[in-house]
């Protein structure tokens, strides 16, 4: 059943994507901005080595509507060749950018050459030409063949190049007949370039020089029909460079013709041209006369056109988007500026719809909620990711700040009313209201407000207790405003235990509220377990997408009964299996678990000694530097984006969103970092340390003991019990050895922060404080860095990218107190204390010992070769009760500290 | 040309996975030192393509157990027998003879066959040049995007060397394929068509043959599958195809595509099913065959065969199904705009 396709001579272009020129293909625009000799910004920019500003530009290239980028890396004081391959290298791994095939321009070989070695898709070179001789131009046709480019050919020959429309056909012609037979080039992959050049110079030989071009168009299209014909547009109306509006007048009336002539695609800057049939009539007329060089004799045209050029005031460079759905109703307008989070005319909207509807609130619960629905559906589908819906809350959250003050003007109007009138007032009760709060002694809230921010956008009313809310504050506030719904959230291991208590708390005082539960130690199973015994309308919720169904079932009225007895049915199941699990793990006895400790031989090891010991200061670090060493993959996830960074860039279904995000990310950074918002100070120490059993005692200015947990589950054979005192040679070895420990911190957060809120900015709140995050988790690293190869010096010659201080394949490690290896939290006041932390870089613990600033990191230093990351796992009794005693610390306060781990 | 000929007639297939068949010998490292690398330095095992040179009577007789199977085009052993890609076992040296005896491996085996089965028509050997462990579009340092691990220019020396030895030890036709990255194919592209040029030699039919990693439908360098073609169609193929990455329930969609904008022959190669759980291939042959057996049906392909996971047994059902069935007619190309 095959059929016989025909496949036709087209030229085909490709980036990441196919572009195929057909005959009825609209003109070909092609982006002239990432060209150093055109734009002066990119040209600075590339002197500047500022790449990542320069993809921007490319970039808005793509989206202004450049169907093909043209990339020029011609400058005297640039390496052309390094430029190009650096450019286009990075061009490459940005897919919205690299879905569109490059034009590689250069007026050197080598430098396009370099160009083609970059990049997978089908390019244009532009260009190559007989300037040189046949000779050289079939050797460069043949090698652009051999990398799969297309062409372009510049009328240009051994005499010079050509500028009347004769001398255009003859090149043009000669160079086809060459290329198609000594070369075997295919003719559609052929373009020519038919020079052109700048008229109204006041010379009169150049007078005709657009006529020239568009009549070789003409004849070149009519003899070779399957090329097509380009060129740089600009260069018309050059003699009118500074008045931008003739200039785009010129440049729209030229294309007009020279489009109706055959030119099928041009270097145009496409956010700047004009409609044809726009341009005021006198000036059209004149651009007219000028281009087709009529009415002409004794330049008459063209003064004519520069003495109107003078009277007509330049509009500027204003970058044009489209802007079609300006013309739409008020109430299309404001879901769209929604659901693509623009705020640029939010507030005008807004008040054009409150004007339009009879009362304020009516523009709220009609447009807004309407739009706001559709980027529900839209997240609920996962159409819109999660910093897209964050945008759309911005836009919200300005329109309905503009709605405000009249809804409350009109609220006091009625009250006067009734007051008045002797009635009692009966308004309704707004939007369901959700409690959000992080509970006492945590400090961690980004994912609380990237729940509040996703339920905002829903239509809930969120009350935002912020962070270290104790249990008294948070269930009086929820009775106080009649909240439906609370939502704890929590990020350290403690915060499981007081959310347990929270329910204790809410179930005696009778409460009746759904509790949600949310946060990264938080877990379906610890909820099942230990919350939903206290207090049986508990919901545990995976991450902020589900919240809004989970809340959109609890305050549906048809839904909520069945959704929480399913919900408790569940859970019941889920605690009758943990309840009934039979032990698979099997467990050692402490002291065996002792006995089978890492064994290191102690007598084949030299310790290495710091360069000092007592502690150090590292104050003010440049955060430039600390950029460097972002983990990027943790920080995705805090926007609800999993996957492997830079993998993630280019997901199918996520990338161009993570690419967003990436660069915004980017841009605040460098906010950050030139206008100094943060400040990262530091301290690292290193002391002498011996170990006996599972202690470790350090000498600094006093001796410190720390004690250390050990692992209890029983190892296959010869895999020894790990605890981090196996990692500090023993008193008994005789062999003197170090432990260190660090704390980081990153400050200034609070007023910018606050700023953000004040301009209703989620986004960047949340981005800020991701950042700061991940900047500190930077620091950490840094600094393990600087131990290991100067303050320490154990791995001086050691050479690792950040991939593989991401993939820890450094020696040594740095454990933290209250994470898998060591999940004591209280031995972070031992840590404090050694350090001086609190005075020295100004971190201060809460009582279930978070640190505050959230963005901060602390943890120990160990270099011996064999440590090793671990996770302690479950630890019995008898550890525990030994433990107790070694650390002098209550037996019931030890096992609050150590629930989580307890077998 | 005697392959463009056969084309013109029939559904050519093309044999199975390699690794697969070389799995079943359960080789040690001991084995594949052989005599010539007995006190080489670093471990072996594992480098398949170096039993070209240690074992060859075990390539031979796996290349045999395809012919018999019904392939009448089969690979040589040489997916990573480049410069660049036996860096990872200190061979580089050893690229342009291990090419020059996997060629030779594949050479002998046609011949034997040939000598005992008289009438079994012709059997063509093509070189197969792999995708390299290294990408030339993809950084692989996840905070410096711009950089790359190889230069184009490495590239085309590593595969310049490939093809000397493949051409030196008489294959018949070239095969790029498993790209999954169309820079590197386009520098072996370059690199074939300079090679011919400065040896002053009739060019070798090149085969081309590309791989979709997921249900994108896109190469693993972000293109389409017309981008793709797009970007390698300078190399006037004998072919162009997919192979690997999918099972043929998944590539259907991909090669339908492919056989309606490719000016060439097609070809197509799937893996045996997806892997399951255990990362093993497990689709049956007679259901391998079923799928190929609709598109010959359809009229998408003209080179079929099997990629990872496919046997013998796989190919003979492959090619008992296609033997009766009419080859894809290959478009017209028009030479003037309609």
């Amino acid at each position: 059943m095959s059929s016989t396709i025909t496949i036709q001579p087209y030229l085909r272009l490709a980036g990441l994507e196919p572009l195929i020129i057909r005959p009825e293909t609209n003109f070909v625009n092609v982006g002239e901005r990432t060209n150093v000799t055109g734009s002066k910004k990119f040209a600075r920019l590339i002197r500047e080595n500022k790449y990542e500003e320069a993809l921007s530009v490319a970039r808005q290239q793509v989206e202004s509507g450049a169907q093909v980028l043209d990339v020029n890396m011609d400058d005297a004081l640039l390496d052309g060749v390094e430029a190009m391959t650096t450019f286009l290298n990075l061009v490459q791994s940005e897919p919205d950018i690299a879905r569109i095939p490059i034009m590689i321009d250069s007026s050197k070989f080598e430098i396009i050459e370099a160009g083609l070695k970059c990049v997978q898709g089908k390019c244009i070179v532009n260009s190559i030409s007989m300037k040189e001789g046949e000779e050289k131009f079939i050797e460069q046709a043949f090698k652009c063949k051999a990398y799969g480019a297309a062409v372009i050919v510049m009328a240009f020959d051994e005499i010079g190049q050509a500028d009347t429309k004769e001398r255009k056909i003859e090149i043009c012609q000669r160079a086809y007949n060459i290329l198609t037979t000594k070369v075997g080039f295919p003719p559609e992959d052929i373009i020519f370039d038919p020079n052109i050049f700048a008229v109204a110079t006041g010379i009169e030989e150049h007078n005709n020089y657009a006529v020239d071009f568009i009549e070789a168009t003409r004849e070149i299209k009519k003899r070779m029909p399957l090329t097509k014909v380009s060129g740089g547009v600009s260069n018309v109306s050059f003699s009118f460079r500074g008045n931008d509006h003739v200039r785009e007048a010129i440049h729209s009336v030229f294309l007009f013709h020279a489009i109706k002539a055959g030119m099928g695609m041009g270097i145009v800057n496409a956010g700047q041209l004009v409609v044809y049939d726009e341009i005021e009539p006198t000036l059209r007329a004149l651009c007219e006369d000028v281009l087709l060089n009529k009415n002409n004799d004794n330049n008459e045209a063209t003064e004519k056109l520069i003495i109107h050029a003078e009277t007509v005031k330049a509009k500027g460079k204003v970058e044009i988007k489209d802007e079609a759905w300006r013309n739409e109703p008020v109430e299309k307008r404001l879901s769209h500026a929604l659901i693509n989070g623009i705020t640029e005319y939010i507030e005008a909207d807004t008040e054009e719809a409150r004007q339009k509807y009879p009362q304020p609130l009516d523009v709220i619960e009609g447009p807004l909620m309407d739009g706001m629905n559709i980027v529900g559906d839209l997240f609920g589908a996962g159409k819109m990711f999660l910093p897209q819906v964050v945008k759309s809350a911005r836009v919200m959250k300005k329109s309905v700040a503009v709605l405000t003050p009249f809804i409350e003007a009109e609220k006091e109007e009625r009250k006067q009313a009734h007051l008045a009138a002797g009635t009692t007032n009966t308004e309704a009760a707004g939007a369901a209201k959700i409690l959000l709060a992080t509970v006492k002694g945590d400090v961690h809230d980004i994912g609380k407000n990237i729940v509040g921010v996703v339920l905002g956008c829903n239509g809930y009313d969120i009350i935002d207790l912020g962070v270290m809310v104790p249990t008294d504050k948070i269930l009086e506030a929820a009775q106080k405003e009649n909240v439906d719904i609370i939502g704890l959230s929590g990020l350290i291991t403690p915060s499981l235990d007081e959310m347990v208590h929270i329910a204790k708390e809410m179930k005696r005082r009778g409460m009746k509220q759904p509790l949600l539960i949310g946060g990264a130690t938080t877990s379906k199973i610890h909820t099942a377990v230990k919350i939903a015994p206290e207090y049986q309308d508990v919901i545990h919720v995976l991450d902020a997408s589900r919240s809004v169904t989970v809340a959109g079932s609890l305050l549906s009225k048809d839904q909520q009964a069945g959704f929480l007895s399913d919900t408790q049915s569940d859970y019941a199941q889920l605690k009758y299996q943990f309840d009934n699990k039979k032990p698979t793990k099997e467990y050692l006895a402490y002291q065996d678990a002792l006995n089978n400790k890492m064994a290191i031989n102690w007598d084949a090891y030299q310790p290495v000694t710091p360069s000092y010991t007592g502690t150090k200061l590292y104050k003010n670090v440049d955060l430039a530097i600390l950029r460097e060493f972002i983990d990027w993959k943790p920080f995705f996830i805090t926007w609800e984006m999993h996957g492997n960074f830079p993998a993630i860039l280019t997901d199918e279904v996520v990338g161009k969103e993570a690419s967003k995000l990436y660069a915004d990310a980017n841009a605040l950074l460098d906010t950050i970092i030139t206008e100094e918002w943060l400040t990262a100070d530091g301290t690292i120490g290193f002391w002498p340390a011996s170990s006996e059993a599972d202690d470790v005692t350090v000498v600094a200015d006093k001796r410190v003991k720390l004690s250390f947990l050990r692992q209890q589950i029983k190892k296959a054979p010869g895999q020894p019990n790990f605890s981090l005192a196996d990692f500090i040679a023993p008193a008994s070895s005789n062999k003197e050895d170090f432990m260190g420990a660090f704390a980081v911190t990153i400050k200034g957060i609070e007023p910018h922060i606050q700023a953000f809120e004040a301009q209703h900015d989620d986004y960047n709140k949340i981005m800020l404080q991701a950042l700061a995050d991940r900047l500190a988790e930077a620091f950490a690293e840094y600094l393990h860095l600087q131990t290991r190869k100067t303050d320490w010096g154990y791995a001086v010659s050691e050479q690792l990218d950040n991939a593989a201080l991401i993939g820890e394949k450094y020696v040594g490690i740095r454990p933290a107190p209250g994470y898998p290896a060591c999940p004591d939290h209280t031995e972070k006041y031992k840590l404090f204390e050694l350090l001086n932390v609190k005075d020295a870089i100004g971190i201060e613990l809460t009582e279930n010992l978070a640190m505050y600033p959230a963005s901060s990191v602390c943890g120990w230093y160990f270099a011996n070769p064999q440590s090793t990351y671990y996770g302690l796992g479950k630890i019995m009794q008898d550890q525990l009760k030994d433990y107790a005693t070694r650390k002098n610390m209550p037996l019931e306060e030890a096992e609050r500290w150590l629930r989580p781990v307890l077998e | 040309m005697r392959i463009k000929n056969e084309l013109e007639q029939r559904i050519l297939v093309i044999d199975g996975a390699m690794g697969t068949m070389i799995q079943r010998h359960k080789l040690e490292e001991a084995d594949y030192r052989g005599e010539q690398f007995k006190n080489w330095h670093t471990d072996v095992k594992g480098n398949n393509d170096m039993l070209c040179i240690t074992q060859p009577d075990i390539i031979v007789g796996i290349h045999k157990q395809y012919l018999a199977a019904g392939a009448d085009i089969i690979e040589t052993n040489t997916f990573s027998s480049t410069t660049i890609a036996m860096a990872d076992y200190d061979m580089q040296a050893y690229a342009y003879a291990l090419n020059v005896a996997a060629a030779t491996c594949a050479r002998r085996a046609v011949e034997e066959f040939t000598a005992e089965n008289k009438d079994c028509g012709p059997k063509f050997v093509a070189g197969a040049i792999g995708p390299l462990n290294k990408t030339l579009s993809l950084s692989p340092d996840v905070n410096n995007p711009g950089f790359r691990a190889v230069t184009f220019d490495e590239v085309v020396v590593s595969y310049k060397e490939q093809i000397k030895g493949m051409v030196d030890g008489g294959v018949d036709l070239l095969l790029i394929e498993t790209i999954f990255d169309t820079l590197n194919a386009k520098a072996a592209i370059f690199a074939v068509k300079e090679f011919f040029r400065e040896n002053n030699i009739p060019e070798l039919p090149i085969m081309i043959s590309g791989t979709i990693t997921d249900a994108s439908g896109r190469t693993l360098s972000g293109q389409t599958l017309e981008a793709f073609y797009t970007s390698i169609k300078h190399a006037e193929p004998l072919s162009v195809g997919l192979n690997c990455a999918l099972g043929a329930a998944e590539m259907r969609s991909h090669i339908e595509e492919l056989s309606q904008i490719a000016s060439c022959y097609t070809s197509a190669y799937p893996n045996a099913g997806l892997p399951n759980a255990m990362g093993e291939y497990d689709e049956a042959p007679h259901q391998t065959a079923h799928f190929i057996e609709e598109w010959a049906r359809q009229g998408f392909v003209n080179i079929v065969g099997g990629c990872c996971g496919t046997t013998p047994d796989h190919i003979k059902h492959i090619a008992d199904h296609v033997r009766k069935m009419a080859p894809r007619k290959k478009p017209t190309v028009a030479t003037s705009i309609a």
